[in-house]
């Protein structure tokens, strides 16, 4: 299998002009393969993590908080909609064409490759400015703790653990794969439309040499299939029993008390205040 | 890139004598096999090295897909039947007179008597950049080479181009439009039957198709109804070279009028966009309306709406507008005579 398909130009270059949409396969094969063997690590490796708290401190902070722990805002929330329904739409208008579905994709696909980006601006900015932004990076202790229960997984004894922060370190790797694949098919995609009639540019498809087009055609590709095997990775943690919670408080913007308690850590995620019943939170977030 | 013309690669040919073999090599050999009919558009790709099939399935000794009968309220044509044949036939040329006209507008007269209606309508876009081989979209690349600023277009797509802006070359695809023709399509599921008018595709749909034909489909026959037997048919193919040329535009279309007012129209036009174009809002816009001058204009300028020009095809704008008018007005004076 090829990774990249070449080409040559009138010039008798040899450039590179998209992905082997073989890739395509591979990655949602990749995806699938992920939550098989996460599937299997869960119910049969993985060690309970034990309680790294001291009761007194733990208790002190259970008396601040409240019955609902705000995680994400009303704007959090829509942008992680909009974004998460525009890139299904990227994602089918790139790749049911390429498994036989025939049908006018094209334009479909660079509008939503625009509301995409335009949500991605007002998240960077809103999460740059408006939020604690490096709660979402994984910091020394995420990467401490992941030795940790991989060494548990193996059955050798381990210091304590600590609880997560606001985000689990999986949340957090799996916002970084897509900050750097969304980046690629944004920057990418956005240069990609002066080879297409838009009424945003006037078409250029000189911009850029042959070869720099081309690496810019595989970068977009290989961010493209990467997503498949992020979406699948996505949607199947989502759904899974013990992280359900998450996924409800991106519906509905909030966590029980009981799984804040269970799940976090209140030194690494502090909460001093609720959620009304239907307001919103001023918590510092970021979503993915 | 150096275009090799003298000895095509070889492969291994086919010549099965019945529809269900064709088939069976069709599905044996998937993508690397190449369907054959008159190989007017064949032998160019070999001859130029760009298509390289491993196995060419040669149609021509099938008979049944090469004969002319009459089925219910119409006509059957077999796909291989020579253009030849089509402008020959006497109830095709009674009934269905815009076929004959158009397929007798296609090339020469030795490419007609080589020439298979299938292969007519199902041939390849002839944009240069393409035929040489250059890695455009159509190519499966990533680029245009006609639509960009130094590009020659001359003869490409004003409407419904979509990346690529080549123009589908058959004459005879907008008659069997108008006609309202049925293609017979057989696949490893089945027989398919579709209207003419959704056979064709353009780059927005796939790009490096020209048809809805995919590996292992094979069109066996076009079947014409008579709901438009008897019409008042014109078809006018403008080109560079009257004897022997691809269109520039060509237009057909076929009219039913009562008391003087259009009562029925089908109109269609090729060389202006990437797939065989019917032209339904004029369609719409003129019935009931009187045939004249004026209706002519106005069909016209209706037509054109939403042509955008590449730098070297803007002629095709009022010749697109001039056709329309004629294909009005012509049958008005054929109705007068």
């Amino acid at each position: 299998m090829n990774f990249i398909q070449w080409a040559l130009n009138p010039w008798g270059e040899r450039i590179p002009i998209h992905v082997s949409w073989d890739l395509l396969w591979a990655s949602a094969i990749a995806g699938v393969l992920f939550l098989i063997v996460h599937a299997i690590y869960v119910g049969y490796w993985a060690k309970p993590v034990a309680e790294s708290q001291n009761d007194s401190k733990l208790a002190a902070a259970a008396a601040r908080v409240p019955e609902r722990v705000a995680r994400h805002s009303f704007g959090a929330r829509t942008f992680h909609w909009v974004m998460a329904a525009s890139m299904f739409v990227l994602l089918f208008t790139a790749f049911l064409p390429k498994v036989g579905v025939r049908f006018s994709w094209v334009t479909i696909h660079w509008v939503a490759g625009i509301v995409l980006t335009i949500s991605v601006l007002y998240h960077i900015i809103h999460a740059t400015f408006w939020l604690d932004f490096w709660s979402i990076w994984p910091d020394k202790q995420d990467v401490a703790d992941a030795s940790r229960r991989f060494q548990r997984a193996l059955g050798r004894a381990t210091p304590p653990l600590k609880k997560f922060g606001k985000y689990p370190l999986e949340n957090k790797l799996f916002h970084l794969s897509v900050l750097f694949a969304g980046l690629a098919v944004i920057f990418t995609g956005l240069f990609m439309m002066f080879r297409v009639r838009t009424p945003f540019f006037t078409r250029n498809p000189y911009l850029f040499g042959d070869m720099t087009w081309g690496v810019m055609y595989v970068l977009h590709g290989l961010a493209g299939v990467g997503f498949v095997a992020l979406i699948t990775a996505h949607i199947y943690l989502a759904v899974r029993p013990e992280k359900f919670f998450l996924t409800k408080s991106m519906i509905f913007g909030w966590i029980s008390r009981g799984k804040y308690l269970e799940h976090h850590d209140p030194e690494r995620w502090p909460v001093d205040e609720g959620v009304p019943e239907a307001g919103q939170s001023k918590a510092p977030e970021v979503v993915i | 890139m150096a275009v090799i013309r003298d000895v095509i690669p070889t492969f291994e040919l086919f010549q099965p004598v019945t529809i269900e073999d064709a088939l069976a090599l069709l599905a044996r050999h998937g993508a690397e096999a190449w369907v054959l009919a008159g190989g007017l558009d064949s032998f160019d790709w070999f001859a130029d090295r760009i298509k390289r099939p491993a196995a060419v399935i040669d149609l021509s000794q099938i008979k049944e897909l090469s004969e002319v009968r009459s089925v219910g309220d119409g006509l059957e044509i077999g796909a291989m039947t020579t253009l030849t044949e089509v402008v020959r036939h006497p109830i095709v040329r009674e009934k269905y007179g815009l076929l004959p006209e158009a397929a007798e507008a296609v090339a020469s007269p030795q490419i007609r008597n080589q020439g298979t209606i299938g292969g007519n309508v199902s041939q390849d876009a002839r944009c240069w950049y393409y035929r040489a081989g250059w890695p455009c979209y159509r190519a499966g690349g990533n680029i245009c080479y006609a639509d960009t600023p130094t590009g020659m277009n001359r003869e490409h797509a004003i409407l419904d181009a979509d990346r690529c802006v080549a123009v589908n070359p058959s004459d005879t695809a907008p008659a069997l439009i108008v006609l309202d023709a049925k293609m017979v399509i057989r696949t490893p599921r089945g027989e398919r039957v579709v209207n003419a008018e959704d056979y064709f595709i353009g780059p927005g749909t796939d790009i490096t198709r020209m048809t809805i034909l995919r590996p292992g489909d094979l069109l066996t026959a076009i079947r014409i109804p008579s709901t438009w037997a008897g019409a008042q048919f014109y078809f006018e193919k403008v080109r560079d070279r009257n004897v022997w040329d691809f269109a520039l535009v060509n237009v057909a279309s076929a009219m039913v009028t009562s008391g003087g007012k259009i009562e029925r129209l089908r109109l269609a036009m090729n060389g202006v966009a990437a797939h065989p174009l019917r032209l339904k809002t004029v369609e719409t816009a003129v019935l009931g309306k009187p045939r004249n001058e004026e209706t002519a204009e106005f069909a016209g300028k209706l037509a054109i709406q939403g042509a955008k020009p590449l730098q070297s095809n803007g002629y095709k704008v009022p010749l697109m507008r001039n056709l329309v008018k004629r294909a009005i007005r012509g049958v008005v004076g054929e109705e007068a005579a």
